[in-house]
């Protein structure tokens, strides 16, 4: 795939801010902050998609993870509001920092090793189309409908155990 | 949108006719200015200077200017309205500062930025301060997508309406950041109710755009003005029109879902402990959105840049918005402000099953004339539309009679809804 | 020029956080946003791959679609179950709830 130097740049910028940002949701001590930088990460990797020139699912991961699922959680940490306590890491420090740094890597051993088999067409300027033909093709509309059922039984779910028996 | 598409000087780009990124520029925001500069660049291939940076000035200088003429708007709006909210009230509005009060927002900017700047002793400091900038920013962003007039757009994003609804859900982030870092329970109940009533009324206002964009088959603004090609989609969508005046009314906390200032109750809202220019940030950043989603529903509903008469066409594109916020302007005026839970039950009762049933009954029209629909259906969708709310708000009046009131449990106190 | 591994590369990275977040953290909030720190790397590999390896067939971009939807609804369950766990024991410390632990 060609890519130009403006992309690359600002694949750079986006990648440095999106790393930044995720270390800070793991580090900082203050949860609403974690929550605000949590949200810094989402957009970046939607900047990320737009670079890949995927526009569509740059578009939805701004909708659905910037401006509902980080709402969701800033509703949450609002909620139960342990706030004050902090955020404080457990016994598995240790050991997390050890699996994490394992499980990195060995992704980078994997695909720096990987013959990947780079397609040389030029990717799609708009995937908007093509994704709706392809969403709704034979191929896909049955797991596109069960989606569909399994975000209702999710909600309704959510409505279940939110409310309780009790009242 | 990939940049590198964008990024090739002067050549015609294969989208927009053959039209060209410095031609939609020179044509439309400066006559003929475009093509000079390009021939003076030495044509397709300016030399030495690499495209990304050619397009990053472009685009630079265009976001000035979208940016600029929003900014301008937002001082005449605010004119406008505390002049109409006068003669609505039998008085006459403010008209001391120049001709009929003509500069009385520049005193205004003035006002606000000599005020003491005030920040809470126990606030999250850097939270507060950025918060108004994260509620101005996405609203500023709404802007890059509309297209002004044929080829006048900033950005031609494919994705063009989802863009907007993308990018102004991230306002309400600002809106919890100042709530929360004030460390004041009336702007963080602010705060909650606000986000609250946007993320429910952002499914209605999503769903009604729905309409639109199977009639168009695109979700590009452009495109959809175009593709409104005797008759706006209003009268195809009568419907859809107004959930989606009703949800944006209520995603921009107009009247009557103003719960971000409800004084009586609440101080004002979440920008309570705001004083000197952030406040007035965050003013700008409302009365933009105004300006915006009424670009919006201008674009989406009344045929954009077209109009009957031959005028230019950011002439019509701006008489309609104006249209339309002296609407908004009107509405706030005339209907008082509904109570938590009305709201909600507007929103999930009345609103959420009105943007189904318009979508199923465009989807049907569609299905039975694929070839264009009939002028006969015009009539038919306004009579159709008419009973449906006659229905809805029937069934929602018998239930919002007065119940026996359940004491709220107590984690959902703070979201005050019942 | 970005090159596939870079891409890979900044996911893995995003990726090994959200599970060290995972391991580390005690809020079951905090836990819930490591866990969708860990799905948005996912998400940028499957969107790489399609662009850098099948542009023509799309499908991991379609996968990051169904990715989103399920995350969507897992969220939505997980902070019901929060919220719960909050109004029975008035703490998210997931190292208090230890009724199925041996």
């Amino acid at each position: 795939m060609h890519v130009g130097t403006g992309a690359s740049i600002a694949f750079w910028i986006m990648a440095v801010v999106a790393v930044v940002s995720a270390s800070g949701v793991i580090l900082l001590k203050d949860i609403f902050r974690a929550a605000l930088l949590l949200v810094v990460s989402f957009l970046s990797i939607a900047g990320i998609f737009v670079t890949l020139n995927a526009d569509f699912i740059a578009a939805v991961q701004v909708l659905i993870y910037a401006g509902a699922i980080s709402i969701l959680l800033i509703f949450a940490i609002l909620l139960t509001r342990d706030v004050q306590e902090g955020n404080p890491s457990n016994r598995l420090k240790i050991p997390g920092m050890f699996m994490g740094a394992v499980l990195l890597t060995a992704l980078i051993v994997v695909f720096v090793n990987t013959e990947w088999r780079l397609s040389t067409e030029a990717p799609l300027d708009s995937t908007t189309a093509a994704l709706a033909d392809l969403l709704f093709s034979n191929k896909f509309v049955l797991a596109f409908e069960i989606a569909s059922v399994l975000l209702l039984a999710a909600m309704i779910g959510a409505v279940v155990l939110a409310r309780g028996e009790d009242e | 949108m990939p940049v590198d598409r964008l990024a090739t000087g002067c050549q015609p780009l294969g989208f927009w006719d053959g039209m060209g990124l410095w031609e939609q520029w020179g044509i439309n925001f400066f006559p003929r200015l475009g093509d000079t500069m390009c021939r003076a660049m030495g044509g397709a291939t300016p030399g030495g200077i690499p495209d990304w940076l050619i397009f990053a000035i472009l685009g630079l200088a265009g976001a000035f200017a979208v940016v600029n003429v929003a900014m301008l708007g937002v001082p005449y709006v605010i004119l406008l309205e505390r002049k109409l909210l006068g003669r609505f009230q039998h008085r006459v509005g403010p008209n001391r500062v120049g001709f009929f009060g003509l500069l009385q927002p520049m005193a205004d900017g003035i006002k606000l930025m000599t005020k003491e700047d005030i920040t809470p002793r126990v606030a999250d400091k850097l939270v507060f301060s950025l918060a108004p900038l994260v509620f101005v920013v996405p609203v500023l962003l709404m802007f890059a997508p509309l297209p002004w007039a044929p080829h006048a757009v900033l950005a031609d994003l494919d994705v063009g309406i989802l863009y907007i609804v993308a990018v102004t859900s991230a306002a309400e982030i600002g809106v919890f950041m100042g709530g929360w870092s004030s460390n004041n329970k009336f702007s963080l109940f602010g705060a909650m109710r606000v986000v609250a009533l946007v993320v429910s009324y952002e499914i209605p206002l999503v769903l009604a755009i729905v309409g639109v964009v199977m009639l168009t088959g695109s979700l590009n603004l452009a495109a959809i003005v175009e593709g409104q090609r005797f008759v706006p989609n209003l009268l195809w969508q009568p419907l859809g029109f107004i959930v989606f005046m009703i949800a944006v009314s209520a995603e921009l906390n107009r009247a009557p879902f103003d719960l971000l200032e409800a004084d009586s109750e609440l101080v004002s809202g979440f920008h309570t402990e705001y004083s000197g220019m952030k406040w007035g940030v965050i003013q700008i950043g409302e009365y933009a959105a105004i300006i915006g989603f009424s670009g919006i529903i201008a674009t989406l509903f009344l045929s954009g840049w077209k109009g009957p008469a031959p005028m230019p066409g950011y002439l019509w594109f701006v008489l309609k918005m104006g249209m339309i916020i002296s609407g908004f302007i009107w509405v706030r005026a005339t209907i008082p402000r509904l109570r938590v839970d009305q709201i909600m039950n507007l929103g999930w009762k009345f609103l959420l099953p009105l943007a189904l049933i318009n979508i199923f009954v465009t989807a049907g029209e569609i299905l039975a004339y694929p070839d264009g629909l009939p002028v006969w259906l015009i009539p038919v969708n306004f009579a159709f539309a008419a009973i449906v709310v006659a229905v809805a708000a029937r069934l929602l009046g018998i239930q919002g009679q007065p119940r026996q009131v359940v004491p709220a449990p107590p984690v959902f106190e703070t979201m005050a809804s019942s | 020029m970005i090159e596939l591994e870079y891409v890979l590369f900044l996911s893995a990275v995003l990726f090994s956080l959200g599970l060290f977040g995972v391991l580390a953290r005690r809020n079951a909030v905090m836990i819930l946003l490591a866990i969708e720190l860990m799905l948005n790397a996912v998400n940028i590999n499957l969107v790489a791959f399609t662009v850098y390896l099948s542009p023509d067939l799309l499908v991991g971009i379609i996968f990051a679609i169904f990715i989103i939807t399920v995350a969507a609804a897992e969220l939505a369950l997980a902070l019901a179950i929060v919220l719960r766990l909050y109004r029975t024991r008035s703490s998210v410390n997931v190292d208090e709830v230890n009724l199925m632990r041996w």
